[in-house]
C-alpha cells in the first residue's frame, strides 16, 4: 500500500525531502547539545577565564556537592511547578468558557485577547511588570486602600510574571482539546444517567488530560530556563538561569555543567508525562 | 523499538561531532603574541567598541552629550557601541574577537593581556598620549614588560548613593549598607559582581583591624570568609542587586532602593530625572576604577580603533566624558576644557594622595598583591564561587 511499491524513485525523493530538516535537527540541535555536554568536562584558567581542554569531572562533582547549587536548583524547580499549577488553574476555566459558553464574536474576541500578548516583546512585558510591582506602582496603589502591600520584587513577583507570560501556552492547547470534544459525548453521558461530576470525570477529564500535560510541558520547561524575568523583578533571587548566565562569562565549562541540570529535569518531566500517556495522541 | 534507526543516526552524529570538537580543541592559549602597530593608515569606515555606560555617548541619552557623531564626521569611522555592565562581561565580549577596542578597568586589563586578547599600543601613534597625567602611565594594571597596553581614560571612585528624603541622617560611612543595613531592610542595593567583595573587605579593613586586611584585593582564606559572612548578612536586607545602570536609576527613582553603591553617572542621571538622590565618598575611602582603552589583538578595524583612542583622550572630548560620567579625566589639558572650571579639583584629577584612598579594581590572584609571602591569597575564581554562594 505504500508509495514506494508503486514508484521506484519515490523512496529517493522522500529521502531528499527529509534529509535537510533531519540533518539540521541532528547537527544543529543534538550536535550543539553534545558539544555543550562535552565542554562541561573541560576546565578554565582561573585568571584569564580561557577554556583549558583537559578532561575532568570536577564541574559535576562541584555541582553535586556544593549546597548552593542544590538550593538554587530546588528553588528553580519549585517556581516552575508553582507556575505550572497556577497556569493550569487559571487556564482551565478560561478555556472551558471560551470553548463552550462564549459564542460568535465574544469567543473570537477572547481568543484574540489570549493571543495578543504573544505579539508583544518579552522584555517589554517583564519591564511593564517591574513598573507595576514597584514601590510606587499600580499594584501597591490598588492594594493601599485595603491596607495591604504588594509583594515587591522577589520570588512571588517572579511567579506572578512567569505565570502571566506562559499563560497563553496553557490556554491554547486546552481550548483546542475542549473544542474538539463532541457535544453528543456529553449528551450520551447524561442519557446514560451520569451526573455532572461523573461526566467531568469520565468524559471531559480524559479528553483534556493530554492537552493539560502538553501545556504543562511548555510552562514547566520555559520557567526552568528563564533568567531575564528574575533579573528584572526577582530582587535578590537567583535561579539556575542566572547562575548559568553569571558563569558563562567566567567559567564556561561550569556553566555547561550547570546547564545539564535543567536538561535532566525536563527530560525527567517528559518521561513522566510520557508514562502518563499524554504523548500518545501527539 | 520502532524508532531505532533515527536514534542510531543521532548517536552516530553526536559521536562524530565530539570527535570533531576534540580535534579542534588542541589550539591552546597563546599569551600576548600580537605586535604593536607601526603606523595608522586610512580608516576602515567602522569601529566596534565595548564601553562602560556613558563613555561613548551619541546624544541619545542627553542631546548635549555627543562626542560620537563628531568623531564619525571627522574620521569617517562609523561607531558601534556595546555597553557592558561588568568587567567580566567585557572580558567575555573581548574573547569573541568581534570588537576593536574596550574601555577596560583594572580588574579586566591584566586578564585580557594574559589571555592575549589585546595587543600592545604604540603610544607614538596616539598624539594625545603625551598630555596624559604621568601618574597614569606605565602602571601595573595597564602595562607589561615596559609596554603600554592601552591609553588611560580616567578614574574615579564607587560612591554611596542615598535618597535624601528616605535616609537620615546623611550617611558618611559604608556602615549604612553593612552593620546599619537593617534600618533600610529590603531597600538596600549592591553591585552584582564578585568584585563587590572588595567593598566588604575595605569596610572590614577599617572596622576590624584584627583581620589584618591591607589591600581589599589581597584576601587570604580567613579574610575572604569574613567578607563573605558580612555580605551574607547584608543580603538579608538587600532589595535587589544591580549591574545594569538603568535598572539602578529606576530603582532609586521609584523608591525600591534607597541606599547602596553607585557610580557618579548614575547619580547624575537619577538627578536629571528628578529623583532626590545624593552620592558621597564615605570616610573609609572606596573601591574605584582606572580605565584604559585597549585594542583587540584581532581588531578588524585597527586604524579606526587608534583614531578612536586619540579622539577619546583629546582634551575637549576627555573633558566632556569626564564631566558626563563624573570622573577625573586622564588628559591634563582636559582640565582647561571642562564646563565647570573646578571639575578637576573636585575629582582630584592629579591628586595622587587622594587616589591612595581609592582602591582601584584589580583581579585578585594567588600571589598576594599586598606583598605577603607566607600565605596564598584567594583568586578571582574563588571570589566568583563565593559570590554565587552569597547570593544563595
Amino acid at each position: 500500500m505504500s508509495v514506494t511499491e508503486r514508484e521506484p524513485g519515490a523512496r529517493a525523493r522522500l529521502a531528499a525531502l527529509l534529509a535537510p530538516p533531519l540533518l539540521w535537527l541532528i547537527l544543529a540541535y543534538l550536535g550543539s547539545l553534545a558539544v555543550l555536554l562535552l565542554s562541561a568536562f573541560w576546565t578554565t584558567d582561573p585568571f584569564t577565564s580561557d577554556v583549558v581542554h583537559s578532561f575532568t569531572a570536577d564541574n559535576f562533582r562541584e555541582i553535586l556537592t556544593d549546597p548552593v547549587y542544590r538550593t538554587v536548583a530546588l528553588r528553580t524547580l519549585g517556581i516552575a511547578v508553582v507556575v505550572t499549577l497556577l497556569d493550569a488553574l487559571l487556564a482551565l476555566p478560561m478555556a472551558f468558557f471560551m470553548a463552550w459558553v462564549a459564542t460568535g464574536r465574544l469567543r473570537r474576541a477572547l481568543l484574540v485577547a489570549v493571543l495578543t500578548p504573544l505579539w508583544a516583546g518579552y522584555l517589554v512585558k517583564a519591564y511593564a511588570w517591574r513598573v507595576m510591582l514597584g514601590e510606587h506602582g499600580i499594584v501597591n496603589a490598588v492594594l493601599a486602600p485595603l491596607g495591604l502591600h504588594g509583594p515587591g520584587y522577589g520570588t512571588t513577583a517572579v511567579v506572578i510574571v512567569l505565570a502571566y507570560l506562559w499563560l497563553p501556552y496553557m490556554i491554547l492547547p486546552l481550548h483546542a482539546a475542549l473544542e474538539r470534544l463532541p457535544a453528543h459525548h456529553l449528551e450520551a453521558s447524561a442519557d446514560l444517567g451520569a451526573g455532572t461530576l461523573r461526566t467531568l470525570r469520565s468524559v471531559v477529564a480524559p479528553a483534556v488530560r493530554p492537552a493539560l500535560l502538553a501545556g504543562s510541558v511548555f510552562t514547566f520547561s520555559l520557567s526552568l530556563g528563564d533568567y531575564l524575568t528574575v533579573q528584572i523583578v526577582g530582587g535578590r533571587t537567583q535561579l539556575l538561569g542566572n547562575v548559568i548566565a553569571s558563569q558563562v562569562t567566567l567559567d564556561l565549562p561550569l556553566a555547561a555543567a550547570l546547564s545539564a541540570v535543567p536538561v535532566v529535569l525536563v527530560v525527567c518531566y517528559l518521561a513522566a508525562v510520557r508514562r502518563a500517556g499524554a504523548l500518545d495522541s501527539l | 523499538m520502532r524508532n531505532a534507526n533515527p536514534w542510531q543516526a543521532a548517536v552516530a552524529a553526536g559521536v562524530l561531532l565530539l570527535a570533531v570538537a576534540c580535534g579542534s580543541g588542541g589550539g591552546g592559549t597563546g599569551g600576548g603574541g600580537a605586535a604593536e602597530r607601526k603606523s595608522v593608515g586610512k580608516g576602515e569606515g567602522r569601529v566596534d567598541l565595548i564601553a562602560w555606560a556613558g563613555y561613548a555617548e551619541d546624544g541619545s541619552n542627553d542631546p548635549r552629550a555627543d562626542w560620537v557623531h563628531p568623531f564619525e564626521k571627522q574620521t569617517g569611522c562609523k561607531v558601534n557601541t556595546k555597553i557592558a555592565g561588568t568587567s567580566d562581561e567585557m572580558v567575555s565580549l573581548m574573547k569573541t574577537g568581534q570588537y576593536d577596542t574596550v574601555s577596560a578597568s583594572g580588574d579586566a586589563t591584566l586578564r585580557l593581556i594574559a589571555a592575549g586578547d589585546v595587543a600592545p599600543v604604540n603610544t607614538r601613534l596616539v598624539p594625545n598620549y603625551r598630555d596624559i597625567f604621568s601618574g597614569l602611565k606605565m602602571r601595573p594594571f595597564n602595562s607589561k614588560n615596559g609596554k603600554m597596553y592601552g591609553i588611560p581614560h580616567g578614574r574615579g571612585a564607587n560612591l554611596l548613593m542615598y535618597r535624601t528624603d528616605k535616609v537620615s541622617p546623611a550617611p558618611d560611612s559604608w556602615k549604612a549598607v553593612f552593620d546599619g543595613a537593617p534600618k533600610y531592610s529590603g531597600k538596600v542595593t549592591a553591585y552584582d559582581s564578585p568584585i563587590y567583595i572588595a567593598d566588604a573587605a575595605l569596610y572590614l579593613m577599617k572596622t576590624r583591624p584584627a583581620l589584618g586586611i591591607k589591600d581589599p584585593y589581597a584576601l587570604d582564606r580567613t579574610q575572604l570568609d569574613a567578607a563573605v559572612a558580612l555580605l551574607k548578612k547584608q543580603r538579608q536586607y538587600v532589595g535587589e542587586y544591580w549591574s545594569d545602570y538603568q535598572k539602578e536609576v529606576t530603582a532609586f527613582k521609584g523608591g525600591d532602593s534607597v541606599i547602596g553603591t553607585t557610580w557618579q553617572v548614575i547619580a547624575n542621571t537619577a538627578t536629571a530625572q528628578k529623583a532626590p538622590v545624593k552620592a558621597v565618598l564615605p570616610k573609609e575611602g572606596a573601591t574605584g576604577w582606572s580605565d584604559t582603552w585597549m585594542v583587540s589583538a584581532k581588531a578588524a578595524h585597527p586604524n579606526c580603533a587608534y583614531k578612536w583612542l586619540n579622539w577619546i583622550v583629546s582634551p575637549k572630548v576627555n573633558a566632556q566624558v569626564a564631566e558626563f560620567f563624573g570622573e577625573a579625566p586622564a588628559n591634563a589639558k582636559a582640565c582647561r576644557e571642562t564646563a565647570d572650571p573646578h571639575h578637576c579639583a573636585v575629582y582630584h584629577a592629579d591628586d595622587e594622595a587622594y587616589y591612595r584612598r581609592v582602591h582601584f579594581w584589580t583581579t585578585p590572584v594567588p600571589q598576594c598583591l599586598d606583598g605577603r609571602k607566607n600565605v596564598t591569597c584567594t583568586d578571582y575564581a574563588q571570589w566568583t564561587r563565593a559570590w554565587t554562594e552569597i547570593k544563595g
